[in-house]
């Protein structure tokens, strides 16, 4: 067992080496709205993951999948300087976002994270009123314009509208778990951002719920770049048009496996390990 | 099989636990303690100060409404001491809740957890120094501080406001530490969808977690105001020794009756001073300050039960 630091690159050369050409996303995928190059990420001293170069295709669905404690959400959780927060995380590589690196030290994370949304695996409204745990975003933002018409419109785009148009003064906490995610969801869409970043959203819901959240992706994606995390691999091959897979090796760092259109990953994925883990052979 | 499912049956027989029972009555002994006392504590205060309110010398109405106190005369209006305490106590969470609330904001929001680890036993050594030190500290420090800033002739030798400074600061880590602990208690969940909105850390403190922490935080208000209403050793030392008796009309309101930096003696140092001196048994003077006892306990009982309305009200209740 030897330490994975973060001088060793030979082994990560050597690992990228190894991926077969056409990792990188489909040519037919169109523009990126976000890519990663050579992305590392660290825990104090672990690499959680390992040399990550993704495209992410944009106004399209990517899934992430992998087995639990792979890093997928560490990998998504990079993407918006999420991870900043947590004490001793570190990164080495780029995320490129409208072409520049997320991490140069020009780069407000604050405003970042307005264009880049985040939705999260258990359903987290504030303690507040359905009007204003959609209103609380764009108020913090500076929004001049309507917010009436903005709360009416995030929560129509997030499917809600008509469950909750009466009751906008209860507490966001009234509504069931779907109904909550769903909100967040609206919370989300009412910053206005490019990206959605989602984080095993349906992990907490029943399966009603769950399918509701996959139809509202769905319509989504007309507006805005979706990068959903899920462990569950009939969601992603059901809901997403892109699929990432990412596994760890013995130092637990999690490395993209394969990368490619949902459809010829999960039919005729070019790795054995992919097709291991689709068929259920672990995982 | 059937010889395995025979002694199963057997064992299903209700057994007896005695060292539940006792456990369970030794609890419940302790916990009735505390409600025992508090009635008896009630129950004396009242029987004294119904003495009181029944004597020749006084009577209910004078109580509540005159502003002299002055027992060698047979005055007892409650107000001079009403109105110093008062002083005191709003002087105190003046200090004490922006610095108790900010430390705590701080604390639990901003502080790595080094800093944190030196600064929550500061604030520990701060909550453990005998207020007698404090009341000191207000007279050879505070006061001469204050007279050197606004003037001799302003701020007198035993003031009001520099015993409420000092009872604010000695009540600062009783705020941090509970308002804290309230802050701590929202889960992180919240920050983090706030983050996510591309919210600041200033924003999601004072407008996701703040607003959460409510109810804990008016908890810890509530708790810090009756501790400054009830302290005795600073103003005992630091704030007079003679109830600031005044006339309605003859006295000005902002430069004598309601000025924190003259002389006056709060409710809690006039039991103190008069029940220090030679003070016969049964005596009106004896059970005047069983009245003013009453009259603290009944002050802030209404006070817990206002800030329970209040945080009813605007609590925002997370799962």
């Amino acid at each position: 067992m030897t330490t994975v630091g973060a001088t060793d690159l030979s082994e990560g050369m050597s690992l990228d080496l190894n991926l077969p050409v056409g990792t990188k996303a489909e040519a037919d995928s169109g523009p990126a709205a976000m890519e990663t190059l050579y992305l590392n990420v660290f825990y104090g001293g672990f690499r959680a993951i390992k040399d990550a170069d993704l495209s992410f295709a944009d106004k399209q669905i990517t899934a992430l999948i992998g087995p639990s404690g792979c890093g997928k959400s560490t990998l998504l959780r990079t993407l918006n300087r999420m991870n900043d927060l947590v004490p001793g995380a570190r990164v080495e590589g780029e995320v490129r976002f409208q072409g520049q690196n997320i991490f140069d030290s020009a780069v407000d994370p604050v405003e970042l994270r307005r264009r880049v949304g985040m939705v999260f695996q258990k359903p987290n409204p504030f303690p507040k009123s359905i009007y204003q745990n959609v209103a609380w975003g764009a108020r913090i933002n500076g929004f001049k314009e309507n917010l009436d018409d903005l709360v009416e419109h995030s929560l129509v785009q997030a499917a809600l509208w008509d469950e909750v148009k009466d009751k906008l003064d209860e507490s966001g906490y009234s509504l069931s778990g779907g109904q909550q995610q769903r909100l967040c969801i609206a919370r989300a869409i009412a910053v206005k951002p490019e990206i959605i970043l989602m984080d095993e959203p349906t992990s907490a819901l029943d399966p009603v719920a769950t399918l509701r959240i996959e139809e509202l992706i769905q319509d989504l994606k007309v507006n805005y770049t979706i990068i959903i995390v899920t462990h569950n691999m009939q969601q992603a091959a059901r809901a997403s048009d892109h699929t990432v897979f990412i596994n760890m090796d013995s130092n637990r760092a999690g490395y993209v496996v394969e990368s490619g259109a949902t459809g010829t990953l999960f039919t005729k994925p070019v790795r054995q390990e992919t097709e291991d883990y689709i068929t259920g052979r672990f995982g | 099989m059937t010889s395995e499912a025979r002694p199963a049956v057997l064992t299903l027989r209700k057994r007896k636990r005695p060292g539940e029972a006792v456990i369970k009555a030794l609890l419940f002994v302790a916990a009735a303690l505390s409600i025992l006392t508090t009635v008896g504590i009630v129950f004396e205060l009242g029987n004294e100060a119904l003495l009181f309110f029944r004597s020749q010398e006084a009577s209910l109405a004078e109580f509540l409404s005159s502003t002299h106190w002055q027992p060698a005369i047979l005055d007892f209006g409650i107000w001079p001491l009403v109105l110093a305490t008062m002083t005191t106590s709003v002087t105190a969470m003046i200090v004490a809740l922006p610095v108790g609330l900010a430390t705590a904001i701080y604390l639990s929001e901003y502080a790595t957890p080094r800093i944190r680890g030196i600064i929550k036993p500061i604030l520990e050594i701060l909550a453990g120094i005998p207020t007698v030190v404090y009341g000191y500290f207000a007279l050879t420090f505070m006061t001469p501080l204050l007279r050197s800033f606004l003037g001799v002739g302003v701020v007198e030798i035993f003031n009001t406001a520099s015993a409420g400074i000092v009872v604010g600061i000695l009540i600062i880590p009783l705020v941090s530490s509970m308002s804290e602990d309230a802050l701590h208690a929202v889960p992180m969940s919240l920050r983090e969808a706030s983050y996510g909105l591309g919210a600041t850390k200033l924003e999601t403190s004072l407008r996701v977690v703040l607003p959460a922490a409510l109810s804990g935080i008016t908890a810890a208000f509530v708790v810090s105001i009756s501790r400054a209403i009830g302290e005795t050793m600073v103003v005992a030392i630091a704030a007079g020794a003679g109830p600031k008796n005044f006339t309605f009309g003859e006295d000005s309101l902002f430069g004598y009756i309601l000025n924190p930096f003259v002389a006056g003696e709060t409710m809690t140092g006039h039991i103190v001073r008069i029940s220090g001196g030679d003070l016969s048994y049964n005596s009106i003077d004896y059970n005047s300050i069983f009245a003013i006892g009453l009259a603290l306990f009944v002050i802030t009982l209404s006070l817990n039960i206002l800030s329970r309305r209040f945080v009813a009200r605007f609590r925002e209740v997370y799962e």
